[in-house]
């Protein structure tokens, strides 16, 4: 079994409309799989359902989200949790509201190391030197010293990519982990994301709506509609000949820089008015029972 | 270097040594008030009465602010009367920052039922007139130095809740505080590592600013009669009695409300001050 699966997982707002609909998907150990889809579509829902972190304005109606074998929404709240913070990371979205504003950066990444996986404190402080230095941080003594408000919004999803990869976790959770920089240092973070992936093994589970992010990093990817998978394939594949209507339509909206006359092509009304009606069937069959 | 920052921390440091020493110098004037105080604040001698203070021609040697109409010290009094005014502020403000804050943090981190029943009471606590209140709660209380700090908590805990819990609310959703969960961090656990830490620098201002208000409660009850006996030299009291004799005796008015004004202004300045100086992001 892959070291995530996520099996039939229903996530709605609490006496609301369905948010996930029945949403399945792996990933094996090492591996990268990109999580694509419209903004609302669920992306991030998922990573959050994962890592136990929904709002409270959510509830989950259905499903199993298997962690290394053991279905994590069975467990006590109090295990899953040890669980997930011992084997999972998460690779937050905005680097401004991911790292404390109050704390310095050493005790940021330290304290987890110390307080809940039980490393020594010098331990904890050699292996934060080490990762900064891996993440090509050119000071990390001073960057440890510093306050988050310090630092550019680069070196701070650096630092929370070090940080992520700091107890050797089996899965990161990557929310799109680049959509608050600029694109200049997009580049830069995403190799060094792929960088870290290869050396460590990780599995990681990478969110995004850039179809250009997957094609670089990933290896299988699963398309999102309305909290509804309609696509899970490799990347290869993908790219070669998409199955679904609505996700051979979403690569062909892909602006194509290398051709600047080629224009936009946004998804047309057709391809979403007929996703449309399979979700509304789903719904319909859901409510039948 | 005359760079921004720099012009903005000078500011801040003088504002901040400025009122923490009037509260430092007043404290100690409190406490050393039976050595240092230069008359008896309740002896009274009707020869003396309504002498002006020193500078104006006819004051009496010694007296240095001058007397009220029954020939009693002014300056003795407003020292006296300091050890009420700092007690209420410190004991009250005190207390109902650990209540207030303390509730407003569970409600706006925790969110769900808790921060409902919170939520609640605090709209029907903030729909009683405050003042009114306050001089209820103390003719069922009873007069007494212990009773205004109890009506003082009951009323202002609100004020610590309300602000507290939005801000609570603000921080819980930032991802640092998801990142923390993720790590195995317990919800207490993360609301006082993560979340409380960000919180204090509005907590110390609302603080410094309750303890002005308590000050202010105080004056305002003893003004009425309603504080601690009738004897005990206060501000509000030695205000209520000034009050009557404006025209003959200023002085018995004017001193101990200046010392009142004083020590409220400098009550919210130093939260201020400490906020500038201590939050992270603004230092």
């Amino acid at each position: 079994m892959s070291f995530l699966s996520v099996r039939n997982l229903s996530v709605r707002l609490k006496n609301g409309p369905p948010l996930l609909r029945r949403v399945s998907l792996d990933v094996a150990a090492g591996e990268v799989r990109g999580l694509v889809g419209e903004s609302g579509a669920g992306k991030s829902m998922i990573g959050k359902a994962v890592l136990g972190i929904l709002p409270p304005s959510v509830e989950i109606t259905e499903g199993e989200i298997f962690v290394g074998g053991t279905d994590l929404l069975r467990l006590p709240p109090r295990e899953s949790r040890r669980r997930i913070g011992a084997s999972c990371a998460l690779i937050p979205q905005d680097p401004l509201t991911a790292l404390n504003p109050s704390h310095r950066i050493g005790p940021q990444i330290t304290n987890r190391l110390v307080d809940i996986l039980g490393w020594t404190r010098s331990a904890a402080e050699a292996r934060a030197r080490d990762l900064l230095a891996e993440v090509q941080i050119a000071d990390p003594a001073r960057v440890l010293r510093s306050y988050p408000h310090e630092l550019s919004g680069g070196m701070r999803q650096r630092i929370l990519i070090a940080s992520a990869f700091a107890a050797e976790p089996k899965l990161i959770v990557a929310d799109e982990p680049t959509t608050a920089l600029d694109v200049t240092v997009q580049k830069q973070i995403l190799k060094l994301i792929a960088g870290m992936q290869a050396r460590h093994g990780t599995a990681l589970l990478f969110v995004t709506h850039d179809l250009g992010v997957v094609s670089k990093v990933c290896q299988r990817l699963s398309v999102l509609y309305s909290g509804m998978v309609v696509e899970d394939s490799t990347v290869a594949d993908f790219f070669a000949a998409p199955r679904h209507p609505y996700s051979a339509a979403l690569l062909a909206a892909m602006p194509k820089y290398t051709d600047p006359d080629a224009g936009l092509h946004p998804v047309p009304d057709a391809e979403i008015d007929a996703v449309r009606a399979e979700v509304t069937a789903f719904d319909r069959r859901a409510a039948r029972g | 270097m005359l760079d921004g920052r720099s012009m903005i921390r000078r500011r801040a440091g003088l504002r901040l040594w400025l009122s923490a020493g009037w509260l430092g110098a007043l404290g100690a004037a409190a406490l050393l008030a039976p050595w240092i105080a230069p008359h008896d604040p309740l002896a009274q001698d009707l020869f003396l009465g309504r002498m002006p203070p020193f500078w104006v021609a006819g004051a009496e040697p010694g007296y240095w602010l001058g007397t009220d109409s029954l020939g009693r010290d002014v300056l003795s009094r407003i020292l006296y009367g300091a050890r009420v005014a700092l007690l209420v502020a410190l004991a009250a403000g005190g207390i109902s920052c650990l209540v207030g804050a303390t509730l407003g943090l569970l409600a706006g981190f925790l969110r769900g039922w808790f921060d409902m029943i919170i939520s609640r009471l605090i709209d029907i606590w903030m729909a009683f007139p405050p003042v009114l209140f306050a001089i209820l709660l103390i003719a069922v209380l009873g007069p007494g130095l212990v009773s205004i700090i109890i009506a003082v908590v009951v009323i202002d805990w609100t004020r610590f809740a309300r602000v507290v819990r939005s801000e609570a609310m603000l921080q819980g959703v930032m991802d640092y505080v998801a990142s923390a969960r993720v790590a195995g961090a317990g919800r207490i656990g993360t609301m006082i590592r993560e979340v409380l830490p960000n919180v204090l620098p509005t907590i110390v201002v609302l603080l410094t600013l309750e303890m002005g208000i308590a000050v202010i409660v105080e004056a305002i009850l003893s003004f009425v009669n309603l504080s601690i006996s009738t004897d005990d030299p206060t501000w509000g009291g030695m205000i209520a009695e000034g009050r009557t004799s404006i025209h003959q005796a200023w002085w018995v008015l004017v001193f101990p409300l200046i010392a009142l004004f004083l020590t409220v202004l400098a009550f919210s300045q130093l939260g201020e001050g400490l906020k500038d100086r201590f939050d992270p992001v603004l230092r």
